[in-house]
């Protein structure tokens, strides 16, 4: 029998590795192949751009990747000598520090950098952290910076919201018909919409495999494997990625093998990754026999609203209907939901100092969702990318002392 | 006859407890936990030994806990402080409670049923501020020894309120309080209330209130302002610094007796 902390990489990661390494290529030669580069929020209008025939690129992605190679922690003083509080997020921090000291781990791939914006579009439904990132950028290079205004902490997703954001989406089809050059072909952003919504209905069957029990998959190898459905939805590749993947993980529930050998517990994450430790966590609790079954955060890049028939009306549905700006009655339904539909004995809170907007803890959820459930919760205090907010002992013994308590029966 | 041992590896110190299988401490150790978290296990499980007259081979199950709980090679099993705080507790005081162990480098609150069971736990965030960290550095500040604080503080005659949450901007305010006269048992005792907030503000208190650790072993009024923030009699067991040790002891005797499996 293998060490429950051994590692069990799933066979597919090599072609995922594959898919992301084109993505980062083609994202590079945009400019010699003349094509338009556009910035985009990780739910701003992707779909939009892809049909224009933009050049796609995501800097939280690029956060992601500070966050995990460490190099944040080094990035992060400088924007904030600059004016960037420590306390607003990280990612921005840490990408804008980046952009200062021309440090990027693209560079380990062999690209100078992250790929200069012609334009820069964001939607405000996750965070004003997003628009003031961009801003910056829009002055530095002197280029425009478009985006959408999602009202937050909406209860009732009505008609008055998915007209106003279908609104705003289509007024940004004359500005950047006028940055891209070329008019806006609305059957291609028909059929972009079809694979961007085949792509996030795989993806969701990927994270879905976890309700099983044994899960044949872990949160933290879904913030691995999230990577074409962020920056690939509307991509073909992504659809073939997933296939491939879903095909995997059903032969692993066939068989019955577990991702974490020997389960005992099964946990949800709620909150953002902790990006540079998500190794030694994933380690912890292998060596504990607890599986951190799923995540609100891998699960917010699912858009079954997605529709080719109505373009403009589906997006906006799609991109307000995200659990990040939904109301604190929505999300406690939607987690008593996810906690059921996973079969978990308990929720870890990730309270993510740099963002509120993604921390589920502060407003008493834990405290009602466990009254109502009975699952026990605990928090640990953190960040996505600032290490310095993070006590690794601390967490080590929260988490330990967790699944003691869980152990109890 | 055989014994039992916990030894509990803490941010500041060590502590080490041998119980018999009653549970009576036949023997206690405490040193400082230093750099080097086997050794110090080892010197006070010797010193611990040598006191009780017992040999190594007596011990029928030893288990560690604290922040050096990794790093005693001789021990049965691990648990964290929570747990062993939370199991010495119970052994003196049954029923529902709610325990708060204020350490040198984290406060904890623990939640027992009615049957001892945990029913939910909370640490200090990454601060320095509710712990006896904070009282060291305000000792320094006012250039006294810790061990003075308490009883300066007990002759307090006047409140002064200490407002920051953060201990560098609390050793500054206290030296605006010296520059505008305040007297130095006063602050102390300002600096006493700072930490009794800090716990105040971590969670609600369920059933008996039960307070360990060291901070409470050599602070007695510290274990009076609380009771009285909380508004309730606060239960002190014997040994305060030593429980986290000795729940680790009584966790080895469950071991041994009923060849429970622990993490
Ligand atoms: S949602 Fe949070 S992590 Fe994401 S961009 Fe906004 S503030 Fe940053």
């Amino acid at each position: 029998m293998p060490s429950p902390t051994e590692r069990k990489d799933l066979a597919a990661t090599a072609k995922m590795k594959e898919v992301m390494g084109k993505y980062y290529m083609e994202l590079m030669r945009g400019r010699e192949e003349r094509r338009k580069t556009a910035w985009c929020t990780s739910v701003g209008p992707a779909e939009l751009l892809r049909a224009m025939g933009f050049n796609v690129y995501f800097p939280e992605n690029h956060g992601a990747m500070l966050g995990a190679t460490r190099m944040a922690t080094d990035l992060i003083p400088l924007a904030n000598a600059r004016g960037f509080s420590p306390d607003v997020c990280s990612y921005l921090t840490s990408d804008i520090g980046s952009y200062l000291k021309g440090e990027s781990p693209f560079q380990k791939m062999k690209m100078p950098g992250p790929p200069r914006a012609d334009c820069l579009v964001y939607n405000t439904n996750q965070c004003r952290d997003v628009k003031d990132w961009f801003q910056f950028y829009a002055r530095e290079w002197g280029v425009p910076c478009l985006g959408i205004h999602t009202p937050r902490a909406i209860g009732e997703l009505d008609d008055s919201i998915i007209e106003a954001v279908a609104r705003q989406t289509e007024a940004l089809v004359k500005p950047l018909q006028e940055v891209a050059g070329t008019k806006l072909d609305p059957a291609r952003l028909k059929e972009t919409l079809d694979l961007a919504r085949r792509c996030t209905v795989l993806w969701k069957a990927v994270l879905d495999t976890a309700a099983n029990v044994p899960a044949p998959i872990t949160f933290f190898d879904d913030t691995i494997q999230m990577g074409p459905a962020v920056v690939l939805r509307g991509h073909p590749d992504a659809i073939a990625y997933y296939e491939v993947l879903l095909a995997e993980l059903q032969s692993r529930v066939a068989g019955k093998v577990p991702a974490v050998e020997g389960e005992r517990f099964r946990i949800y994450w709620e909150g953002m990754p902790i990006w540079g430790k998500l190794r030694d966590l994933a380690t912890q609790f292998a060596a504990l026999r607890a599986c951190v079954v799923a995540s609100t955060y891998c699960n917010s890049w699912v858009f079954e609203d997605l529709d080719p028939s109505d373009p403009f009306r589906s997006m906006a549905r799609a991109y307000s209907n995200l659990f990040i700006c939904r109301s604190e009655d929505y999300k406690e339904k939607y987690l008593e939901r996810m906690m059921a539909r996973f079969k978990v004995d308990g929720v870890l809170y990730h309270d993510a100092k740099t963002c509120p907007n993604n921390s589920n803890n502060r407003y008493q959820m834990p405290q009602r969702l466990q009254q109502k459930t009975g699952k026990p919760y605990l928090v640990v205090n953190g960040d996505l990318n600032d290490l310095r907010l993070y006590s690794e002992e601390q967490a080590r013994t929260n988490v330990e002392a967790f699944v003691e308590q869980l152990a109890q029966g | 006859m055989p014994y039992f041992c916990g030894v509990d590896i803490g941010a500041s110190a060590a502590k080490l407890v041998i119980i018999d299988e009653s549970g009576r401490i036949v023997a206690k150790s405490l040193r400082r936990s230093g750099v080097d978290y086997a050794d110090v296990a080892e010197r006070c499980l010797a010193e611990a030994l040598s006191a009780a007259g017992l040999e190594r081979g007596q011990l029928a199950a030893s288990v560690s806990t604290g922040y050096g709980r990794d790093n005693v090679p001789w021990a049965d099993a691990r648990r964290t402080e929570i747990a062993c705080h939370g199991q010495g507790a119970w052994f003196h005081f049954r029923g529902k409670m709610t325990v708060i162990d204020i350490g040198a480098q984290d406060s904890k609150v623990i939640h027992l049923d009615d049957d001892g069971r945990r029913t939910g736990f909370k640490m200090n965030r990454k601060c320095a501020a509710g712990t006896g960290s904070f009282l060291e550095e305000i000792a320094l500040r006012l250039d006294l020894p810790v061990s003075a604080l308490n009883g300066l503080a007990e002759r307090s005659t006047k409140e002064v309120t200490l407002g920051s949450f953060c201990t560098v901007f609390t050793a500054t305010e206290i030296l605006a309080r010296i520059r505008a006269g305040e007297k130095v048992e006063d602050i102390v005792k300002g600096a006493f209330r700072s930490v009794v907030k800090r716990i105040l503000e971590m969670d609600t208190v369920d059933g008996a209130l039960v307070m360990t650790g060291g901070v409470v072993a050599h602070n007695p009024l510290l274990v009076t302002l609380v009771a009285e923030a909380f508004g309730r009699q606060a239960l002190v067991p014997p040994e305060p610094q030593h429980v986290g040790a000795f729940g680790a002891a009584l966790a080895a005797r469950e071991r041994a007796q009923e060849g429970k499996q622990l993490c």
